[in-house]
C-alpha cells in the first residue's frame, strides 16, 4: 500500500542495445519504485544483462532514455553511475584477485588518511574494521580479511562483493546472478544481506535463474524474452508456472494479460 | 613428521615473498666468497671498494626499474627505458654546458643552474613517457608495442637532436651529481619514495587493482585510461632521471648510452619477484633484484670471467625467474581455494 505512494527511482523508456546486426536489447520500458525489490527473469540470451550493463554506464544504450532519481541521466562509465548511486556485483565477480578484503570492498572509494600534494595516503585500519563491520553484517566467516582474494571459496567471494555494494549507503543495489556458483549455505548468506537490503528500504535488482528465490526475496518479477520485456508480475499474485511460461513463451497469449495487472 | 613439516611450512608462507630473492642474494654472494677464495685467494665480500663500484653501477639501472616495477604491477611492460636514458641524458647535457667551449649546442644557454638540465632531462623522460601512456591507454596498442616504438623512436630522437654527436663540457654543478655516492642516495631516495606510494596511497592500490583485474578497476569506478597514463608517465620521468645521472656521471652524452638498460631494468624487477601477470610485486624485490645483477656482474669481473658467460647466466636467471612466477601462479589458482 505504502508502496504507492513512493516516487520511481528507476526508469528506462524504449532502451535498446543493437550488437551490429544483433538485436540484444529492443525498446525496454521498465521502472523501480524506491524501496522496492525486483528480480529479472529469462532465458540466457534474453537481454537481462545487457539491460543491466546500460542502466550501470558498462555500455551505452543504442536508443532508450534512462531515468534514475527523477532525473534523465546518461551514464558514459560506470563511474558515473556508482557516483549517481547505483552499486551493482557483476555475474563475473568484478575482484582484484590479488588484494585483500578491505581494499576490494572499498576498491574506487577508499578511505583517506590525508593528502599529500597530488597523493592520498589510505586509512588502512579505518577500511578493515569497516569491513569487519560490513561482513559481520552478513554472517561470513572469513578468516583472515589480510588474505588475498585468490585464497578464499566462492561464497567467501560472493559474500564481500555482495556486501561492498551493500555496504556503501547507496540509492540502488544491482546483483547479476550473485548465487549462481554458490552451494546451499552460501546461498543463504547472499539471501540474508538481500533481505537485510529490504529492511534498509534499499531497492533493488536481481537477475536470477533460481525462481525459488526469486519469490522468497522479491516484490514484483520482470521478464525478459528474446531481447524484449514480456512481462512484469507481482511476487503475491502470480506462481512458478506463470512465470516459466512467460520465459519459454508457450501459452504467451493467455499469461500476457495476467502478466500487466 | 608431516606436523613439523607443517608447523615449517606454515612459518615459511608467513614469510615476505621477498625472503627467497633474498636467500638468493646471500647465496650468490657466499658462492662467489667460496670462488674467490679457492681461484683467486681473496675475499669477495669483505672489500669495501667493490661493494661501492658494485652498487654504483646499478644505481641508473635500479632508478629505471622502479619505474618499470609499478608498470608491470599493472600488468603493463615498458621496454622504452634504455633509449629514454640516451635522450634525456643528451638533453640534459645541452643545456649544462660551460661557456668555455665555442661549440655549444646552444651558444646562448650556457653556465645555467644545475637544476635546470636536470629537470630538462627528467622532463624530456617525462613526455616520452606521456605519450607511450596515451598511445595504450587511447588506442587500446599492447604496452609492448607502444614502449617497442618509443624504444625505436627515443633513439633516433637522440642521435636527431645534436646530430649523432656527443655533448661535453659540462658545468661542474651538473657533474657533481653523478660523483661519490650521489647516484646510490638518488637511487635509494627513489626506491623509498615509490615504497611508500606503492604500500600506503591510492595510487599504488589502484595500481595493484588494475594489474589484478583491470575489469574489476574499472567497474569500481577507477579512471583507468588516466591512472595509465601517469604510471607510464612516471616510468618516463624516472627513466629520465637516470639518464640525467648518466650524463652527469659521464660529464657528457650521447645517443648510445643506455643501451639495453630497459632488459637489466625488466630483469631486475622480475627477479625480484614481480609478476608479468599483473597484480603482485614490491620494491623491495626490486631493490634486492637489482643487487642480485650488481652481485652477477661484479663476480664475474672478480673472478676474471669472460664477460660474455655473464649475459649466458643473466639470460638463464631471469628465464628461471618467470618460470618461477608462472608456477606460483598455477599454485595460487589451484591450490589455495576453499581454506
Amino acid at each position: 500500500m505504502s508502496s504507492i505512494q513512493k516516487k520511481v527511482i528507476l526508469r528506462t523508456k524504449g532502451l535498446t542495445k543493437h550488437y551490429g546486426g544483433v538485436k540484444a536489447l529492443e525498446g525496454a520500458d521498465f521502472s523501480l519504485k524506491d524501496g522496492e525489490h525486483v528480480a529479472i527473469v529469462g532465458d540466457n540470451g534474453a537481454g537481462k544483462s545487457t539491460f543491466i550493463r546500460q542502466v550501470t554506464g558498462v555500455e551505452i544504450p543504442t536508443s532508450g532514455k534512462i531515468y534514475f532519481d527523477g532525473e534523465l541521466v546518461n551514464f558514459k562509465t560506470p563511474a558515473d553511475a556508482k557516483e549517481a548511486g547505483i552499486e551493482t556485483v557483476y555475474q563475473n565477480l568484478a575482484l582484484a584477485d590479488d588484494l585483500d578484503v578491505p581494499s576490494n570492498i572499498f576498491l574506487g572509494q577508499e578511505e583517506i588518511y590525508f593528502n599529500l600534494g597530488p597523493f592520498s595516503f589510505l586509512n588502512e585500519k579505518k577500511m578493515y574494521e569497516k569491513s569487519l563491520e560490513v561482513l559481520a553484517k552478513t554472517g561470513v566467516k572469513i578468516p583472515n580479511l589480510k588474505n588475498p582474494m585468490s585464497h578464499m571459496s566462492g561464497g567467501q567471494r560472493q559474500c564481500v562483493a555482495v556486501s561492498r555494494s551493500a555496504g556503501f549507503a547507496s540509492k540502488l543495489v544491482i546483483l547479476d546472478e550473485p548465487t549462481a556458483a554458490l552451494g546451499v549455505q552460501e546461498t543463504a548468506q547472499v539471501e540474508k544481506i538481500i533481505k537485510n537490503l529490504k529492511k534498509q528500504d534499499i531497492p533493488l535488482i536481481v537477475i536470477s535463474h533460481n525462481l525459488r528465490q526469486v519469490f522468497d526475496l522479491v516484490d514484483k518479477i520482470w521478464v525478459f524474452r528474446q531481447g524484449k520485456i514480456v512481462g512484469s508480475v507481482e511476487t503475491s499474485k502470480s506462481n512458478t508456472n506463470e512465470i516459466v511460461s512467460l520465459i519459454t513463451g508457450i501459452k504467451q497469449e493467455v499469461d500476457q494479460e495476467a502478466s500487466f495487472i | 613428521m608431516s606436523e613439523i613439516r607443517q608447523k615449517f611450512m606454515n612459518w615459511y608462507k608467513g614469510l615476505p615473498t621477498e625472503f627467497n630473492i633474498f636467500l638468493v642474494l646471500i647465496g650468490m654472494a657466499l658462492l662467489f666468497e667460496v670462488l674467490g677464495w679457492i681461484f683467486i685467494g681473496q675475499s669477495f665480500i669483505l672489500n669495501k671498494r667493490r661493494l661501492i663500484i658494485m652498487i654504483l653501477q646499478v644505481s641508473v639501472i635500479g632508478i629505471i626499474a622502479i619505474g618499470v616495477t609499478q608498470v608491470i604491477i599493472m600488468a603493463g611492460i615498458d621496454l622504452s627505458g634504455g633509449s629514454l636514458v640516451a635522450f634525456s641524458a643528451i638533453v640534459a647535457a645541452s643545456l649544462a654546458q660551460t661557456s668555455n667551449y665555442s661549440k655549444a649546442v646552444f651558444p646562448h644557454l650556457t653556465d645555467l643552474p644545475f637544476l635546470i638540465p636536470v629537470f630538462a632531462g627528467i622532463g624530456a623522460g617525462l613526455i616520452a613517457g606521456f605519450i607511450s601512456g596515451n598511445l595504450i591507454a587511447r588506442t587500446g596498442i599492447p604496452a609492448f608495442i607502444a614502449t617497442l616504438g618509443m624504444l625505436v623512436s627515443a633513439r633516433g630522437a637522440a642521435a636527431w637532436y645534436n646530430n649523432g654527436k656527443p655533448v661535453s663540457f659540462l658545468s661542474d654543478g651538473f657533474t657533481s651529481l653523478g660523483q661519490g655516492a650521489w647516484p646510490v642516495v638518488i637511487f635509494l631516495t627513489v626506491a623509498l619514495v615509490f615504497h611508500i606510494l606503492m604500500r600506503y596511497t591510492k595510487y599504488g592500490k589502484h595500481t595493484y587493482a588494475i594489474g589484478s583485474n583491470e575489469e574489476a578497476a574499472r567497474v569500481a569506478g577507477i579512471n583507468i585510461k588516466r591512472h595509465k597514463i601517469i604510471v607510464y608517465s612516471i616510468a618516463g620521468a624516472l627513466s629520465g632521471l637516470a639518464g640525467v645521472v648518466t650524463a652527469s656521471r659521464a660529464m657528457s652524452a650521447q645517443a648510445g648510452m643506455g643501451m639495453m638498460y630497459e632488459l637489466d631494468a625488466i630483469s631486475a624487477a622480475v627477479i625480484g619477484g614481480t609478476s608479468l601477470f599483473g597484480g603482485r610485486g614490491r620494491i623491495t624485490g626490486t631493490l634486492i633484484g637489482v643487487l642480485i645483477l650488481g652481485v652477477i656482474t661484479s663476480g664475474f669481473v672478480f673472478l676474471r670471467i669472460n664477460a660474455y658467460y655473464q649475459d649466458m647466466v643473466k639470460g638463464a636467471i631471469i628465464v628461471g625467474a618467470v618460470i618461477l612466477d608462472q608456477y606460483r601462479n598455477n599454485k595460487i589458482k589451484n591450490k589455495d581455494k576453499d581454506i
